[in-house]
């Protein structure tokens, strides 16, 4: 556990020591920023047609914030992390690769799994600070509306689960260069994928397109963010991280059988 | 404290090391020596428990590298070709983490670093940042990595490359002072490394064990005759016949230098040392004596009567695998 810990803080500070942690921080700062203002100013202005609403149908118009605000801000949250996790985790193993570090941890008195473990945690770490920037909009939500705190919460644990299973692949893909560029590359491509993959259930056979659409990442979040907690979704997302970390083991196992 | 037995590794197909034998007792500093390629490398990361052997029984302070890995690790101290450091750390952090990552307890921790900092003489560096200190710096900051556990066995791999002659004789001095207290295994491709420092030598090439016994003993074995440089200020066809009357003198070339003085190469027999006759010779015959000492074989030319007395063909099998090793590492 100590060890796991060990790894975990210095990946943390190591993101920070180099502009990473600030970049990824900061764009995603900007580009929430944007998609916040852009799904409020829309939200508002329909509150301004409520008064034309009633007159025209003689019932007020459906108004919630949960639903109007929040669940698109999560929906595109997730497309956000898509695009910003092979930042944070194209390093993890390459770098250690390149620089012969590596060699240094696989000298050392640590099992794989702590090392993975704790690769794993300080990514998260980094992740979770990320999404922990939206809960200042999310407090302004509050300030002025009266949004209710329930979905909200299986929102973020969606967030959560989805970003750990981008991060469980992005350690995967690391770990199998030591070419950082060519590992955040394949991570973007297969995350991709992954994302589009339900966009087949659209136009192809009910079979395939159920498949198709269990597959991809992002259908599992829309439950989530309009609040609910399914089991078949939670375990998806566990099923997939765990996944991603397993082979993760295999891979840094066979670099001492092939050096 | 280090056992090896019929270690064998292979890559695929190329075999790096085949069948080594050899063990280390404590507080020793055993030589590795030989060409790039030869094996060195491979056979330190089975020690370490960095790679796992093919074949073979590997024991580093008692356990099997194998069954016990983390043990092994727990009493083994590395220093790769390349010092493995974090250049974006400060020097005590990234002691901090060695030590940590070790297994050094939480309280011991700053001690620590505070003693190994000193041994290896970069108390004063301590704030700098690692990306940014001298290649000699870099060295020794690994080194105080590899040591920050405490180890029983250190095991350094060239530990020497690449740094200017006062670090060198700097480092040497360090390895020195270590035997004792750690069991020491270091890899060079330089003889006089080895003899300044190696308690015992062992040559590989091509992955095989070719002669293992101390630097002195090597060096005069290998040479069979041993050659003595003198400079001397007197007629030069004289001197070279009262030379070669010397007792265990097997033969004397001259090469004038000009201002009376000439350069005379003595081969003497194997194990015996004249030096002692050969200056009270040029003496007693009222010449000035300028130069005695006596020359040692390098490396390479070492190297070149093992291999290509023994079995002509590894010599040249060991040049492409150079090669390799070159391009992989």
């Amino acid at each position: 556990m100590r060890n796991i810990w060990t790894i975990a803080r210095k990946e943390l500070n190591s993101y920070f020591r180099s502009p990473i942690a600030y970049i990824v921080l900061g764009v995603f700062a900007v580009i929430f920023g944007f998609f916040f203002y852009s799904i409020l100013s829309m939200f508002i202005r329909q509150t301004f047609m409520q008064a034309q609403y009633m007159q025209m149908y003689g019932a007020p118009m459906h108004l919630n914030v949960n639903e109007m605000v929040i669940r698109p801000l999560l929906m595109n949250l997730s497309v956000i992390s898509l695009f910003l996790v092979p930042m944070i985790t194209m390093r993890l193993f390459a770098e250690e690769k390149k620089t012969g570090t590596m060699e240094l941890l696989m000298t050392s008195p640590v099992t794989d799994l702590q090392m993975i473990f704790g690769k794993f945690l300080g990514a998260f770490f980094l992740y979770a600070a990320m999404l922990g920037l939206t809960v200042l909009y999310v407090l302004l939500l509050f300030r002025y509306g009266n949004p209710d705190w329930r979905p909200l919460v299986a929102g973020y644990l969606g967030q959560l689960l989805l970003g750990g299973c981008f991060l469980s692949f992005g350690l995967l893909l690391s770990s199998i260069t030591r070419n950082q560029l060519v590992a955040g590359s394949l991570t973007f491509t297969v995350f991709l994928l992954l994302w589009v993959i339900d966009w087949v259930s659209e136009f192809s056979g009910t079979r395939m397109g159920e498949l198709a659409s269990y597959l991809s990442l992002t259908t599992h979040i829309e439950n989530f963010s309009k609040g609910v907690i399914d089991l078949k979704d939670a375990v998806y997302y566990l099923s997939v991280i765990g996944l991603g970390l397993f082979l993760t083991a295999r891979s840094v196992e066979s670099v001492r059988w092939r050096a | 404290m280090i056992d090896v037995q019929g270690l064998t590794k292979r890559y695929g197909r190329t075999t790096a090391v085949e069948d080594l034998h050899f063990s280390v007792r404590k507080g020793e500093i055993l030589g590795f020596l030989g060409p790039n390629g030869a094996g060195k490398t491979t056979t330190m990361r089975v020690l370490t428990g960095f790679l796992p052997p093919t074949l073979g029984k590997v024991t580093v302070a008692g356990y099997d590298v194998m069954a016990e890995p983390l043990e092994v690790k727990r009493r083994t101290g590395y220093l790769p070709e390349t010092p493995p450091l974090y250049t974006d750390m400060r020097v005590d952090e990234m002691l901090a983490f060695a030590g940590r990552i070790k297994g050094v307890s939480r309280r011991e921790l700053r001690q620590r670093i505070a003693e190994t900092a000193e041994k290896t003489a970069i108390g004063d560096s301590l704030h700098k940042i690692v990306g940014h200190l001298s290649k000699g710096y870099r060295q020794r900051v690994g080194l105080a990595v590899a040591l920050i556990h405490n180890p029983d066995v250190l095991v350094l791999d060239e530990p020497t490359a690449g740094l200017d002659p006062k670090q060198i004789i700097e480092t040497r001095r360090l390895v020195k002072s270590l035997a004792g207290d750690h069991t020491i295994i270091l890899s060079t491709h330089i003889l006089p490394e080895a003899a300044h420092t190696c308690g015992r030598v062992m040559i590989i090439n091509a992955g095989k064990l070719v002669a293992e016994d101390t630097p002195e003993n090597l060096t005069a074995r290998l040479q069979g005759f041993e050659t003595m440089r003198l400079v001397i200020e007197g007629p030069e066809a004289l001197a070279r016949e009262r030379l070669a009357r010397v007792a265990g003198v097997g033969g004397v070339s001259a090469m004038p230098e000009g201002d009376g003085r000439v350069e005379f190469s003595v081969q003497m027999q194997k194990g015996r040392d004249s030096r002692k006759e050969l200056a009270r010779a040029v003496v007693e015959s009222g010449w000035g004596l300028l130069e005695l000492r006596p020359v040692g074989l390098s490396l390479e030319e070492i190297f070149l009567k093992l291999t290509t007395t023994e079995d002509p063909a590894e010599a040249e099998v060991a040049a492409p695998e150079s090669s390799r090793e070159a391009a992989t590492a």
